[in-house]
C-alpha cells in the first residue's frame, strides 16, 4: 500500500540516526519504568498510614526516599530522550529538504514543467514542518506511550491479576474508537492538504502579477477566486479539525468509564480482602496512566496520519526519474582535491586546442568562402553540394561540422510535435541564426541543445559526439547561452557575472562586464560591482539585466553560443556596441543566434528560417533575399 | 496580532461555547476523583453496597455528560478557529489586493506567499488549541486546589507552592521560546525564497552548471534554520522534565503530610487516594497548557507577522476595491457632459458596457461596421502594404477631426523620482495625445519610456506635475474607474494559469466568445489558439509553460484589447514577436476602430515609426515629438537610433 510505502522510505531517512534513536528509546524506557514504578511505591507507603495513630513513619519514609530517587531518574532520562528526539527530527527534516532541492536541480525540466513552483513551494514548505511535527511527536509519545502500557501492564499483573484483566479488556475500546476517527479524518488531512497546494498556486501566481491585476483591476475577482478556494479550504480543515478533536474526548470517555470500572472492582475486593487500599491506589493511578497512552498513541496516529500525507507527497516528488549521468561525475569531483588541478590543466588543453582551431580556420576560410559562393544562387541541390563539400574537408581538418542535428523531433506534449524531422548543421567558427515566425521552435531548438529537453527522435551531434552520449557538464561547459529570461541569483553583480566561472577574479569581472558595456551602468551602482541584487532584481532594468546576463556568458567564453533573443531587451544603441562585443567574442567560436531583428544576423554565415517545425529555407542573407521566399518576406515586412 | 482578533468577532458565539463546554467537561473531571474518594473510604468501611452501586452510576454518568460537552466545544472550537482563519487569509489577500505593484515588490512576495499559508496554518492550530485549553487548563489547575482545600487545608497548602514554582517554569520557557520561534520563521522564508530561486533560475542554473552551487548555498541556508529549529527545541524540552520534577517532589510531600494528618485523623485514605489524582490532574494539565503556550506563542508571532502586513497602508488613497461612490457619481457626471457635446463616441462605447443596453447594441454593431470595412480593406490591398498603411492614418486623421482639441490624456510638467531614489528618472514631461491617435515612445534603456506610462494608470504617482485623463486629474479618478478605460500591455507577458477564455476575462469580464476570438484575431493569436485543444478552454499552464514567448505576447495584446479600452498602453509588448507578426498585429489595432488612443512603447524604430505622433525620450527628458519625418529632420537622437536600427538606408 502506498502508506506503508510512504512509511518504509520515512524509516530510510531516519536509519542514519539509528544509534541516537536507540539512545532516545532506551532513555524512554528508563523514563517510563521509573515514572511507573512510583504508584506502586505510593501504593505501599500509602499502606503504612493504617487509621488514626496507627501510621508507620519509618516504613513511610523508606519509599519516600526510593520514589525520590525515581522522580531524579525520571527527570534526567525524560530531559535527555527530549534533547535526543529534537536532534533527530529536525536532522531528518533538513536532509529531506537537502534531497528535494538536489532533485529541482536534477530531475529533467520535461518533468518539472508538470509541477506547479506554488505546489513545490508547498511540499518543501508547510509539508515538510508538518512531517516535522509529526516525528517529533512520534518519537516523544509514540515509544513512550507504547513503553508505558506494557510496563503498566507488568506492575498491574504483579498487584492483582483480575483487575488487570478488566483493564486490559475495556482499553482497546478506546483504541478501536481512535482509529475509526483517524482513518475517517485521513481522507479529509489529504483534501486538506490538496486544496491548500491549490490555493498556495493561486497565490504564487496572482502576487508576482500584480501589475496585470492591477491594470484590469483584476482584484475583485481575484479575491473572488480566492475567497472560493479559500471557502472550500476552510470546509475541508473543519472537518479534518474536527474528526480528529473527536479522538481526544472519545477515549477520554473509554478511560474514564474505565477508571470507573476499576474503582468500583477495586472497592469490593478490598472489602473482601484481596487487596489493600494501597494497592487500589496503585490500581487507578495506573487506570489513568494505562488509558492515557491509548489517548496518546491515538493522538500521535492523527499527526502522523497528516505527516505521513504530506511525506507521501514529498516522497512523490523525490522519488521522480532523475537526469543521468551526471550525479555521478560530481561526487568524483567532490571527493578529490584534484580537482583544481585538473581543472586547470583541462583549461590549458581547451586553450591549446582552440588555438589550433582557430589557425585550422584562418588557413581554411577561402575554401570556405568558395564553398558558399558556390550555393548562392540558392537552390537546394546545390547547397547539398556544398554540405557534401564541407564534409569531405572535414576528413582534411577543415569546414568541421560542430553542432549537426539529424531528424530532431520534439514536442512538449510528444503528441503535439513542434520540431519535425529538422536537419541542420552549424559550421566551426561559423555565426549561424535561426530564424522564423513566433511559436515556429526556434527557442525549442536551444533547448534541446542545451539538453534542458531530451528528443522525441532524431539526435543532435556535438563535435561529432551525439549529446546525448556526452555528459550533460561537459555540454554545457562548452555550449554558453544568453536567454530571453533575464533570471539573475542572488548575490552581487560581481557574483552574477563570474556565475559560470565562481572564481573569475575582480579584473576579469570588470573586464566582461566592459566589453559588453554593462561597466558603465555598474560602476554608477550604490556598490558597484558589490551590489546585492534584490529577490526580484527589481533595483536593475530589464536592459541592465540582460547586460549582466551577457557578461555572465563573456566571462565563461564557450566554445560554442546560443543566444536566445538575447539583445531584444536592450535598446538598440546598446545593441549595436553589445552585437560588437558579440562579434568580438565569437571569433572561433561557433554561434547560433535566434534572432528577430533581421539586420543584426545579415552579415550570419548561414540562416535557417523555421517554419512550422522545420527548415524552409537556409543560406546567406543574400542568397535567402534573392530567393524571394519566406525569408525575404520577412525581410521585407520591416520596412514598410 | 491584536487587531487581528476582529475577524474572530463573527465567531464570537463560537468562542463563547467553545470554552463553556470545556468548563463544564472539566468540572466533571474535577467531580470524579471525589465521588472516587467517596466510593473509598464510605464502601468500605460500611460495605454498603447501594453507596457501591449508586456511586458507580453516578462515575458513568460523569464520562456520558463529559463526552457530550467536549464534542460539542471540540466542534465549536474548530468552528471558530477555522472561520477565524479564513477570514484573516481573505481580508490579507485583498488587502495585498490594495496594495500598489511597488509595495508588493519590497515586500516580496515569497513573504507574503509564507504569511498567506503556513503562518495561517499555524495561526489556525494555536487559536483552535487556545479556544479549547487555555480556560480549561487552569480551571482545572485551580478546581484542583479548591477540591483540595476542601479535602484537607495542610495538604492544600503543598498544592500552593507547588503552582506558583510551575508557573515560573512555564513562562521562563514561554518567554525564552517565543523570540527564537520567530526566528525559525524568518529562516524558514529564505528557504523559500532559495527554493523559488531555484525553480525561477532553473535553465540559467543547469546551463552554468552550478546546480552544486545552489544545492550548497541551500543546504547552508537549511542548516541555519536546523540550528534555530534545535535551539529552540533544546529551550523548550527542559519544560516537561522540571514540571514533572516539582509535581512529583509535592508528591512526596503529599504522602508526607498525609501520613502525619491520617496519624491524627483528619484525612482518610480515600482522600490521599483523591488528592494524588487532582496531582495528576494538574500535571497533564500543566502538559497540556504548555502546549498550548507554545502553539500559541508560535501562532501570535505568526499573527504578529501578518499583522505587519496589514500595517502597510496602501499607498493610494483610492484603491480598485472599494468602490469611492462620490468620485464614481462625478465621473459619470463628467462623461455625460462629454458624450452630450458629442466629442467623440469610444467614451459612449464604454458607458454602454458598464450598464446601458442600448448603447451596447450601439458599440456593438459599430464594431461590425469597422469589422467589415477592415475586412474589405484586407481584400483590397492583401498583396500591397501600402493601401494598409494609408488607411491607418485615415482612421488616425478621423479621430484627429473630431477631437478637435479634447485630450484623452495630457502630461502636464511631469517629473517623477522613485522612492529612494536621488534622481528623478523622468523630468518634466509634458505631451497630449488625442482620441484615436496613435503615439509611439522611443528612447534608449533607462531613458524612462515605461516609467511614463506606468504612471498613466498610477502604478505610481507623480513627484511633481499632473496627468489628465478626458480632462481631468488621474488622481481625482477612482482606480478602477480610471484602469477600466486603460488596456497596459507589457513585455513580460504574465498569463494566469486557466483557459484562453478566463485569461481574456481576465481584463473583460463581460466579453462575450464573438469579443473574445475578435481579440485573438486583432493580435494574430487566433490561428495558435484554433489549433489547440479546446480553443477558448485551452487550459494555458502556470507561467504559460506551453506557449511559446511570441504567443504568450500575442495573448497578452489579446488581453490588452478585448477589454476595448480607449487608451491602449503597449509596452514594449512586441519584443518577442517577428516582424512580420508584429507589423501584422500593429496594423490590427490601428484599424480595430472603436477610436481607441495607443501609445506604443519600444526601442525599435519599425515598431513606432508609423504612429502619428513619436515622442523620443533620452535620459528622463523629451528629446523631440513629432512624426518620423519630421523628427530625422530635428532631433539628433532620434536620428542615431534609427542608423543604428539601419532604418535608413531602407527608406
Amino acid at each position: 500500500m502506498k502508506k506503508n510505502g510512504t512509511i518504509r522510505k520515512l524509516l530510510n531517512y531516519i536509519g542514519k540516526y539509528k544509534v541516537l534513536m536507540a539512545l532516545s528509546m532506551l532513555m524512554g524506557l528508563i523514563r517510563v519504568a521509573s515514572a511507573l514504578y512510583l504508584p506502586i511505591l505510593t501504593a505501599y507507603a500509602i499502606d503504612y498510614m493504617v487509621d488514626k495513630g496507627k501510621v508507620d513513619f519509618a516504613g513511610i519514609k523508606k519509599y519516600l526516599v526510593i520514589m525520590a530517587v525515581c522522580i531524579v531518574i525520571t527527570v534526567i532520562s525524560q530531559w535527555i530522550m527530549g534533547l535526543l528526539n529534537n536532534h533527530v527530527t529536525y536532522n531528518v527534516i533538513e536532509n529531506l529538504r537537502n534531497d528535494s532541492i538536489k532533485k529541482i536541480q536534477r530531475i529533467p525540466l520535461r518533468i518539472l514543467d508538470k509541477f506547479s513552483s506554488g505546489d513545490l513551494l508547498n511540499r518543501m514548505g508547510a509539508d515538510c514542518d508538518q512531517v516535522g511535527d509529526g516525528l517529533l511527536l512520534g518519537f516523544s509519545q509514540g515509544f513512550v506511550s507504547l513503553f508505558t502500557i506494557i510496563i503498566t501492564l507488568v506492575f498491574m499483573i504483579k498487584l492483582n491479576w483480575i483487575i488487570t484483566l478488566v483493564v486490559v479488556l475495556l482499553t482497546p475500546i478506546s483504541f478501536f474508537v481512535a482509529s475509526f476517527i483517524s482513518k475517517r479524518s485521513y481522507n479529509m488531512y489529504v483534501k486538506q492538504s490538496l486544496t491548500r497546494s491549490e490555493q498556495t498556486a493561486f497565490i504564487n501566481e496572482i502576487l508576482p502579477n500584480e501589475q496585470i491585476v492591477h491594470g484590469y483591476s483584476y482584484e475583485d475577482r481575484a479575491i473572488e477566486r480566492f475567497d472560493e478556494i479559500n471557502d472550500r479550504l476552510s470546509e475541508y480543515s473543519l472537518k479534518a479539525t474536527f474528526f480528529s478533536s473527536i479522538t481526544n474526548p472519545a477515549t477520554r470517555f473509554v478511560n474514564n468509564l474505565v477508571y470507573a470500572a476499576v474503582g468500583i472492582l477495586g472497592v469490593i475486593f478490598v472489602i473482601k480482602g484481596h487487596i489493600t487500599v494501597g494497592v487500589l491506589s496503585g490500581f487507578l493511578s495506573y487506570a489513568n496512566q494505562y488509558t492515557k497512552p491509548f489517548n496518546d498513541i491515538t493522538s500521535v496516529m492523527t499527526e502522523l496520519q497528516n505527516a505521513i500525507a504530506c511525506a507521501g507527497r514529498i516522497f512523490e516528488f523525490l522519488e521522480l526519474e532523475e537526469e543521468d549521468e551526471d550525479l555521478l561525475a560530481d561526487n568524483l569531483e567532490k571527493m578529490g582535491a584534484t580537482e583544481k588541478a585538473e581543472g586547470d590543466s583541462k583549461s590549458i588543453g581547451k586553450n591549446g586546442s582552440a588555438d589550433d582551431k582557430k589557425l585550422v580556420r584562418t588557413e581554411n576560410s577561402d575554401g570556405e568562402k568558395l564553398a558558399k559562393n558556390e550555393s548562392a544562387d540558392g537552390n537546394k541541390a546545390s547547397f547539398e553540394n556544398a554540405k557534401a563539400l564541407g564534409k569531405k574537408s572535414n576528413v582534411n581538418e577543415k569546414n568541421t561540422e560542430i553542432l549537426t542535428g539529424k531528424g530532431v523531433t520534439f514536442g512538449y506534449d510528444k503528441d503535439y510535435p513542434i520540431l519535425k524531422d529538422l536537419d541542420f548543421s552549424v559550421y566551426n567558427g561559423r555565426k549561424c541564426a535561426i530564424v522564423g515566425p513566433t511559436g515556429c521552435g526556434k527557442t525549442t531548438i536551444i533547448n534541446l541543445i542545451m539538453r534542458f529537453y531530451d528528443l522525441d527522435a532524431g539526435h543532435i551531434y556535438l563535435e561529432g559526439d551525439d549529446i546525448e552520449k556526452i555528459s550533460k557538464k561537459l555540454l554545457r561547459k562548452k555550449v554558453g547561452m544568453v536567454l530571453q529570461d533575464t533570471w539573475l541569483s542572488h548575490g552581487t553583480i560581481a557574483d552574477n557575472i563570474s556565475f559560470g566561472k565562481p572564481d573569475a577574479t575582480r579584473e576579469e569581472i570588470i573586464n566582461a562586464a566592459k566589453s559588453c558595456y554593462a561597466h558603465s551602468f555598474i560602476k554608477r551602482l550604490p556598490n558597484g560591482y558589490d551590489t546585492e541584487i534584490s529577490e526580484s532584481g527589481n533595483n536593475l532594468s530589464r536592459g541592465q539585466k540582460q547586460l549582466l546576463c551577457i557578461a555572465r556568458v563573456m566571462l565563461v567564453k564557450p566554445e560554442v553560443l546560443i543566444l536566445d533573443e538575447a539583445t531584444s531587451n536592450i535598446d538598440t544603441l546598446t545593441e549595436v556596441k553589445v552585437v560588437k562585443a558579440f562579434d568580438k567574442l565569437m571569433e572561433g567560436r561557433t554561434s547560433l543566434i535566434v534572432a528577430h531583428r533581421l539586420q543584426t544576423i545579415q552579415n550570419a554565415d548561414c540562416i535557417f528560417v523555421l517554419n512550422g517545425g522545420k527548415i524552409v529555407e537556409e543560406g546567406r542573407h543574400e542568397e535567402l533575399l534573392s530567393k524571394s521566399g519566406f525569408y525575404a518576406g520577412i525581410y521585407n515586412s520591416q520596412f514598410v | 496580532m491584536k487587531k487581528l482578533l476582529v475577524y474572530l468577532k463573527e465567531y464570537r458565539l463560537q468562542c463563547f461555547l467553545g470554552p463553556l463546554f470545556k468548563l463544564l467537561e472539566a468540572m466533571f473531571d474535577l467531580i470524579v476523583p471525589i465521588v472516587m474518594a467517596g466510593l473509598i473510604d464510605n464502601g468500605i468501611s460500611g460495605h454498603d453496597n447501594d453507596i457501591i452501586v449508586s456511586r458507580a452510576l453516578i462515575l458513568v454518568g460523569l464520562a456520558i455528560v463529559g463526552l457530550t460537552c467536549s464534542i460539542t466545544a471540540q466542534y465549536f472550537a474548530a468552528k471558530a478557529a477555522i472561520g477565524f482563519t479564513k477570514n484573516v487569509r481573505s481580508a490579507l489577500f485583498k488587502h495585498i489586493q490594495k496594495l500598489s505593484y511597488s509595495q508588493i515588490e519590497e515586500l516580496s512576495s515569497s513573504t507574503l506567499i509564507t504569511r498567506m499559508t503556513s503562518d495561517m496554518t499555524q495561526l489556525q492550530s494555536g487559536v483552535n488549541m487556545a479556544l479549547r485549553l487555555f480556560l480549561r487548563s487552569p480551571f482545572i489547575v485551580f478546581g484542583a486546589v479548591i477540591m483540595a482545600f476542601t479535602i484537607d487545608v495542610k495538604e492544600a497548602l503543598i498544592f500552593t507552592v507547588m503552582i506558583p514554582l510551575l508557573a515560573i517554569v512555564v513562562f521562563y520557557v514561554m518567554l525564552k521560546t517565543m523570540p527564537l520561534y520567530k526566528k525559525v520563521q524568518e529562516r524558514l522564508d529564505t528557504i523559500t525564497g532559495r527554493t523559488d530561486e531555484n525553480l525561477k533560475g532553473v535553465y540559467v542554473i543547469r546551463a552554468f552548471r552550478r546546480e552544486k552551487d545552489f544545492v550548497e548555498d541551500f543546504e547552508e541556508d537549511n542548516s541555519k534554520l536546523k540550528n534555530v529549529q534545535v535551539h529552540v527545541g533544546r529551550v523548550a524540552a527542559l519544560m516537561n522534565p522540571l514540571t514533572y520534577l516539582i509535581l512529583n517532589a509535592a508528591l512526596l510531600a503529599v504522602v508526607y503530610v498525609g501520613g502525619i494528618e491520617i496519624n491524627v485523623g483528619a484525612l482518610k485514605t480515600g482522600q490521599i487516594i483523591a488528592l494524588i489524582n487532582y496531582m495528576t490532574q494538574i500535571l497533564v494539565e500543566l502538559i497540556k497548557l504548555a502546549d498550548t503556550i507554545i502553539l500559541t506563542t508560535k501562532a501570535v508571532s505568526c499573527g504578529n507577522r501578518v499583522q505587519s502586513i496589514f500595517d502597510v497602508e496602501p499607498e493610494f488613497g483610492v484603491s480598485g476595491v472599494s468602490e469611492d461612490k462620490d468620485r464614481a457619481a462625478v465621473l459619470e457626471a463628467i462623461k455625460e457632459g462629454i458624450s452630450k457635446e458629442g466629442s467623440y463616441e469610444s467614451s459612449d462605447a464604454t458607458a454602454g458596457n458598464k450598464t446601458d443596453n442600448k448603447t451596447d447594441n450601439k458599440a456593438v454593431s459599430q464594431n461590425d461596421i469597422k469589422t467589415g470595412n477592415k475586412k474589405s480593406n484586407k481584400g483590397k490591398g492583401s498583396g500591397k502594404v501600402k493601401g494598409k498603411k494609408d488607411k491607418s492614418s485615415n482612421g488616425g486623421k478621423v479621430g484627429n477631426d473630431s477631437g478637435s482639441g479634447e485630450y484623452i490624456l495630457e502630461f502636464d510638467d511631469v517629473t517623477f523620482a522613485y522612492k529612494n531614489a536621488g534622481a528623478p528618472s523622468i523630468e518634466n514631461i509634458s505631451f497630449k495625445v488625442r482620441p484615436g491617435e496613435t503615439v509611439g515612445i522611443i528612447g534608449v534603456t533607462g531613458s524612462g519610456k515605461s516609467t511614463v506610462v506606468n504612471l498613466v494608470p498610477r502604478f505610481f504617482d507623480v513627484t511633481e506635475g499632473k496627468i489628465l485623463f478626458k480632462g481631468k486629474d488621474i488622481r481625482e479618478y477612482n482606480l478602477k474607474e480610471l484602469r477600466k478605460n486603460i488596456s497596459p500591455v507589457f513585455q513580460k507577458a504574465n498569463l494566469i494559469s486557466g483557459t484562453v477564455r478566463d485569461n481574456m476575462k481576465l481584463a473583460a469580464p463581460d466579453a462575450t466568445d464573438a469579443d473574445i476570438e475578435k481579440a485573438l484575431k486583432v493580435s494574430d493569436s487566433y490561428d495558435f489558439i484554433k489549433a489547440k485543444k479546446g480553443f477558448l478552454d485551452f487550459k494555458i499552464a502556470e507561467g504559460a509553460g506551453n506557449l511559446s514567448g511570441g504567443q504568450k505576447q500575442r495573448l497578452c495584446i489579446a488581453r490588452g484589447v478585448v477589454k476595448k479600452p480607449e487608451l491602449l498602453i503597449l509596452d514594449d509588448s512586441f519584443s518577442a514577436l517577428d516582424f512580420k507578426t508584429e507589423r501584422r498585429v500593429r496594423q490590427e489595432i490601428f484599424d480595430m476602430g472603436l477610436n481607441t488612443s495607443v501609445i506604443i512603447v519600444s526601442q525599435r524604430v519599425s515598431s513606432i515609426n508609423g504612429c502619428e505622433k513619436i515622442i523620443v525620450l533620452d535620459d528622463g527628458k523629451i528629446m523631440g515629438i513629432g512624426n518620423h519625418e519630421t523628427l530625422l529632420k530635428e532631433c539628433e537622437v532620434y536620428r542615431e537610433i534609427c542608423e543604428s536600427q539601419n532604418v535608413l538606408e531602407a527608406s
